[in-house]
């Protein structure tokens, strides 16, 4: 089996320093013309004290954009950058992809949606009447089209909940459900679908519990919601220390919320002094004293027995009554006296089936309290107390003064999305640019530390971060300026010039070649059928499913008996992942996940040759082709061309397709007889959902 | 510094994609200079499943582990403990601990030339006794099933780690690329597919489950590889149009990268492996004397004797690591009854495997690892029954250049704590790569700005182990 290495192993490495540091090796790596880069690999021990030198600490500033000798290229300064830095390598942009791949390309980017066969018809009728070309007017409008759409939320929610490690369960040895984690992910969406400014739905996922102090009413159950962010994280309920619960608890949260947000591993700090990065272990307990003054609630009381760790969950203040779902919920759990583990506020488990409102998981203030520092992490080594703060290496300004009266998350939300803060935008335009181009601007988008790579263009992130934030953090429009650039409508093509200079494509040359992620395929195939049920799901099959454990009551089997829905709204249960996304690289819901695997193992093509619910979905689309009105069998493989391929087949390839579907009808059956047409259609559907063409977008 | 990144002005970055794939190892931390030598010479887009060099000499090419989850008791089946036999229903532990040693109900005798000793509950592993290296001092770190069953097979408890078959099938690759190269036979379905997940491995890694622990083996199955409605000529046309359609896509785009021809070649295997994975888990193929070996058809032994077969199926076929589970080992009562039951249903399967393995000549490169997440303490408030006990453990390896019929380390004269050369989970871990080949110092992963291994910042070699 041959897979794209370069994919595989995103982001690429860089060889270790046993091999790097070794004289002979290096002799070796250089005569087989392998670079070495002196970045990371040689020693670069950070000093804490002294300015940043790391490019990723200093604040961005907003670079001009640079001349270009072809001035007609360019459609903007996104295109002068690229431009410019191709034309120093002596590299020239390969030519536009055609219209029907564009929009191919732009519908599943900006909504995880094939277009529909009547889109097809519009856009090869619209460029039929302009020579062929998509012209910039008609292009603006289909994006403009697709930004407006609920699938828009629908798709780039997804890319959030990867990286805010979203599931329906606590995973690890005992996986009890979250039967209410689906508000955090439709809460998610919406956020998307409004275009809340981006530091504010970071802030909100932080302390939208504090900020709804100040909220109009109506604003204050979102709020509540939107800190489930913090409380979804794997969660070992078995532990039987509370102390060493909350301690890894913290550390979740630490971790989750610096990846996600910074683009850094501050968590490594729990137990040392970072050894890349200048993160040390007082910043680590000074964040952890944050998270300790805070009662993280999940819930999962349903199950005392076995739960040595429940929590409350949050009512969820002044719900419309129309948005409400009824979640199961089982009968008060009998506690037993020496339960809950001590820490736990008795009298909140219980109650929670009093509640007419809805419940939500999410974080509220506790008792305030600063963290003691613990040698190598261990609870049993307590030092000194260490007082809240953030991470001294990324201070801007003066300090905050952190209230004795609140945990400070309000506090860490604002210094985490402060314009100041060199971090946070870049990381978030460069995950834009990733799920749009295929690859990060900063190749390591999980890390912006020491050890992550440099930016392939510098200064083209600096711009794009510093106009992001200058443009109120709206993520639409950032998303409409990378996708109406020259540089995103570039075709696959290769250029044997280009690619003996830059095989990697780095300088963006030409456009990538991508493999659709598992949410789109599985829309895909359902959305080609006819059978796709685009309404958003409210609620979940877990929320149906109540408060239970997976595997134990709960067989991991149930959660395959799915709707039709969109891929988004299927059960996330750690380590019970459905088929349909598992194999096709689904982001690791334990894991903050900022690019996804792109493989090509066997496991997929079983699937798609023979998992039940691609075979039903074949039928379905035979089903739907041969009811058409369409009667001509040529006109019907060309409508099966544009459902699943989105194009208008080649000649030949209708009638090599007509040619399998004659011989297939004819063959016999297991009674003896033809096999008809409806057998011969599906057989032909599947083997457009097998083919390489439906899994990649060129 | 290289010369082309220079004068072409590319930038900082160490490696282009051709040099990347040209060096097939790059990615694999450790193995760019062994994966260099030999990558070159090969096609320019290597699988990362196909066969590589270790860093050191390996004894070993491939894992069996006979997983037993809950707990076995090592004073009741290979830890003779006279002592504890002799200070039977004393009190242990002070008044605060109130609880009363247990003596081991079964009689104990030693085995072969090695002198190792088991109880009587394993009359045909006894047999096999000179092929076993006992290690009597295992220790690790928590004594709660779920966080040591995770610890026995990632190396933590707390955190989301590869399972140590993901990591032997980054390290080696697979020898046979028409299977899965790390499979676990019927785990235990409630603690999770984290037990043999690849996690921030690469998911090509991550380990194939046939069957579940609920099923039991002898439906053992793997998802999607049967298709319920057509026939295989059916198949196999279908599977020309669709190949034809991609290499029409393939001539179309003249793409450098293997995208399209790895969609091609994964089809094709998958079109194999549906030939092959039926066949393999079919065991009416092997021989009725075979099969009664490992106890097939007898009740008690039919479901691990199963696994116990399948395992040397997929040893023999090529599989890196190969794990099978038998569970139910947590007697905190019922300790006699309960533990003959499990002792019959292990002692043929396990005895066979390492007498079959021997006969195929297969026993010298492959290491058979026996044990559960922690042992059993040698004192309990009940008549018939033990507590969970990490201080102190037994696990056993077989084969794959371990010292035969070696006893090594001893815990306290109760079997209690291990006192005597302990060997902690993660030292486990660095051996047992070590045998394959792999340093796990050197077998690491760049995730998340961070250099992982198996065994994270611990664990040593105990070489007394190797031969």
């Amino acid at each position: 089996m041959i897979l794209s290495w370069a994919k595989l192993f995103r982001p690429p490495r860089r060889l270790p320093a046993v091999v790097t540091r070794n004289p002979f090796h290096q002799a070796l790596l250089l005569a087989l013309g392998i670079g070495l880069s002196t970045a990371g690999v040689l020693a670069d021990n950070g000093d804490a004290s002294s300015p940043p030198a790391h490019w990723a600490f200093r604040r961005p500033v907003r670079p001009t954009a640079p001349a270009v000798q072809d001035t007609d290229w360019p459609r903007g300064d996104i295109d002068r950058f690229l431009l410019s830095a191709q034309e120093r390598a002596g590299l020239k942009p390969v030519g536009e992809a055609r219209p029907e791949e564009l929009l191919r390309r732009l519908s599943f980017d900006l909504t995880g949606l094939p277009p529909t066969p009547e889109q097809v018809e519009a856009l090869l009728q619209s460029v039929a009447g302009t020579g062929g070309t998509l012209t910039e007017s008609a292009w603006a409008s289909w994006v403009d089209g697709f930004l407006a759409t609920p699938a828009f939320g629908q798709r780039w929610g997804r890319h959030w909940l990867d990286v805010a490690r979203f599931a329906e369960s606590t995973g690890k040895e005992r996986n009890h459900t979250f039967p209410e984690a689906w508000r955090y992910r439709d809460w998610v969406v919406d956020a998307f679908n409004a275009d809340k400014p981006y530091d504010r739905f970071l802030r909100e996922q932080v302390a939208g519990d504090l900020l709804a102090q100040e909220a109009p009413p109506g604003e204050r159950g979102a709020l509540t919601i939107a800190t489930g962010f913090l409380a979804l994280g794997p969660k070992g309920l078995n532990e039987r220390k509370r102390e060493q619960f909350v301690a890894d608890l913290v550390d979740e949260q630490i971790d989750t919320t610096t990846r996600a947000i910074l683009g850094v591993t501050v968590a490594c700090a729990r137990c040392h002094d970072h050894k890349f990065d200048p993160f040390t272990q007082r910043d680590y307990y000074a964040l952890a004293g944050i998270f300790r003054s805070t009662e993280t609630c999940y819930g999962t009381s349903g199950d005392t027995q076995r739960n040595r760790q429940p929590s409350s969950l949050i009512p969820v203040p002044s719900e419309p009554l129309a948005t409400r779902v009824p979640v199961r919920r089982v009968p008060p759990p009998r506690l037993r006296p020496n339960r809950p583990a001590k820490g736990t506020p008795a009298d909140a488990l219980p109650a929670d089936n009093r509640h007419t409102n809805s419940l939500a998981m999410g974080v509220r203030d506790s008792r305030v309290e600063n963290a003691f520092l613990l040698a190598r992490g261990e609870i049993s080594q307590r030092k000194d107390r260490v007082p809240r703060g953030f991470v001294e290496a990324l201070q801007q300004g003066t300090p905050v003064r952190m209230p004795t009266g609140e945990s400070g998350r309000r506090e860490l939300a604002n210094w985490l999305t402060a314009e100041s803060n060199p971090l946070v935008a870049r990381v978030a335009v460069n995950r834009v640019w990733l799920h749009l181009f295929g690859r990060g601007l900063v190749r390591t988008a999980d890390d912006f530390g020491r050890n992550g790579e440099t930016p392939s263009h510098p200064e083209l992130l600096d711009h794009l971060a510093v106009r992001f934030m200058a443009d109120g953090w709206s993520v639409k429009r950032l998303v409409r300026e990378l996708v109406t650039s020259r540089a995103y409508r570039l075709s696959t093509a290769t250029d044997p010039k280009s690619y003996a200079v830059d095989p990697d494509d780095v300088l963006l040359w030409r456009a990538r070649p991508r493999r659709l992620d598992a949410e789109a395929i599985r829309d895909a195939i359902l959305s080609a059928s006819g059978e796709l049920d685009p309404k958003p799901l409210h609620g979940s099959l877990v929320a149906q499913l109540g408060d239970t454990i997976v595997g134990g009551r709960l067989r991991p089997d149930r959660l395959a008996q799915v709707s039709n829905h969109r891929s988004l709204y299927l059960p996330v249960v750690r380590d019970a992942v459905v088929d349909a996304l598992e194999v096709f690289d689904f982001a690791e819901p334990s894991l903050v996940v900022t690019a996804r695997d792109e493989t090509n193992v066997p496991a997929q093509a079983l699937y798609l040759m023979n998992s039940p619910f691609v075979l039903d979905q074949a039928r379905a689309l035979a089903r739907r082709i041969l009811q058409s009105p369409k009667t001509s069998p040529r006109d019907r493989v060309l409508l099966a061309g544009r459902r699943v391929f989105g194009r208008n087949l080649q000649e030949f390839e209708v009638r090599r397709a007509l040619a399998f579907l004659a011989r297939e009808a004819l063959e016999p059956g297991p009674s003896g007889r033809p096999n008809g047409p409806e057998t011969a259609w599906t057989l032909f559907s599947q083997s457009l959902f097998a083919s390489a063409e439906f899994r990649y977008l060129r | 510094m290289n010369a082309s990144n220079e004068c072409q002005g590319l930038g900082p970055r160490p490696l282009s994609r051709r040099e990347l794939l040209k060096s097939a190892a790059a990615g694999f931390g450790w193995a760019a200079f062994a994966g260099l030598a030999t990558a070159s010479a090969r096609a320019e887009t290597p699988s990362p499943l196909s066969i590589r060099a270790p860093h050191l000499p390996a004894r070993a090419k491939r894992v069996i582990f006979l997983c037993m989850q809950g707990g076995p008791a090592h004073q009741d089946t290979f830890d003779f403990k006279p002592r504890l036999q002799a200070d039977s229903g004393n009190a242990f532990g002070g008044r605060a601990r109130g609880t009363h040693l247990i003596g081991s109900p079964f009689r104990f005798q030693q085995h072969g030339q090695s002198g190792l000793w088991m109880s009587e509950l394993f009359p045909r592993l006894g047999r096999q006794a000179d092929r076993i290296c006992m290690v009597h001092s295992m220790r690790t770190d928590i004594p709660n099933h779920p966080q040591a069953f995770l610890q026995l097979h990632t190396g933590s408890a707390q955190f989301v780690r590869p399972s140590m078959g993901s990591w032997v099938l980054y390290g080696l690759g697979s020898a046979n690329q028409d299977l899965p190269g790390f499979v676990s036979i019927g785990p235990p379905a409630q603690l999770g597919a984290r037990n043999y997940g690849s996690a921030f491995l690469p998911a090509v890694y991550q380990g194939t489950r046939i069957g579940s622990g609920r099923e039991g083996s002898s439906d053992a199955g793997m998802n999607h590889v049967v298709n319920p409605r057509l026939s295989s000529a059916q198949q196999r046309r279908q599977l020309d149009l669709i190949q034809s359609m991609n290499r029409d896509l393939q001539s179309r785009t003249a793409e450098p990268a293997g995208d399209i021809e790895a969609v091609i070649e994964s089809g094709e295997l998958a079109f194999r492996m549906q030939t092959a994975v039926p066949e393999l888990l079919d065991l009416s193929r092997e021989s009725k004397a075979t099969r009664e070996l490992y106890g097939v058809g007898d009740e008690s032994t039919d479901s691990f004797g199963r696994q116990c077969l399948l395992a040397r199926r997929f040893a023999e076929a090529g599989s890196r690591f190969i794990e099978v589970n038998l569970g139910g080992w947590d007697q905190h009562q019922n300790l006699e009854s309960a533990l003959r039951k499990n002792c019959r249903a292990l002692d043929r399967p396990a005895a066979a495997l390492l007498e079959d393995l021997a006969a195929r000549g297969l026993l010298d490169d492959t290491l058979v690892l026996w044990g559960g997440e922690f042992g059993r303490t040698p004192d309990s408030r009940r008549e018939d029954g033990r507590d969970h006990n990490h201080q102190g453990f037994t696990m056993w390896v077989a084969g794959g250049g371990m010292k035969a019929g070696l006893s090594y380390g001893s815990t306290d004269e109760y079997g209690g704590k291990a006192v005597e050369n302990p060997v902690h989970i993660h030292d486990l871990h660095a051996t047992l790569l070590h045998a394959l080949g792999l340093d796990h110092e050197r077998l690491t992963y760049r995730y998340g700005g961070r250099d992982y291994r198996l065994t994270d910042v611990h664990g040593s070699v105990v070489k007394a182990l190797l031969a």
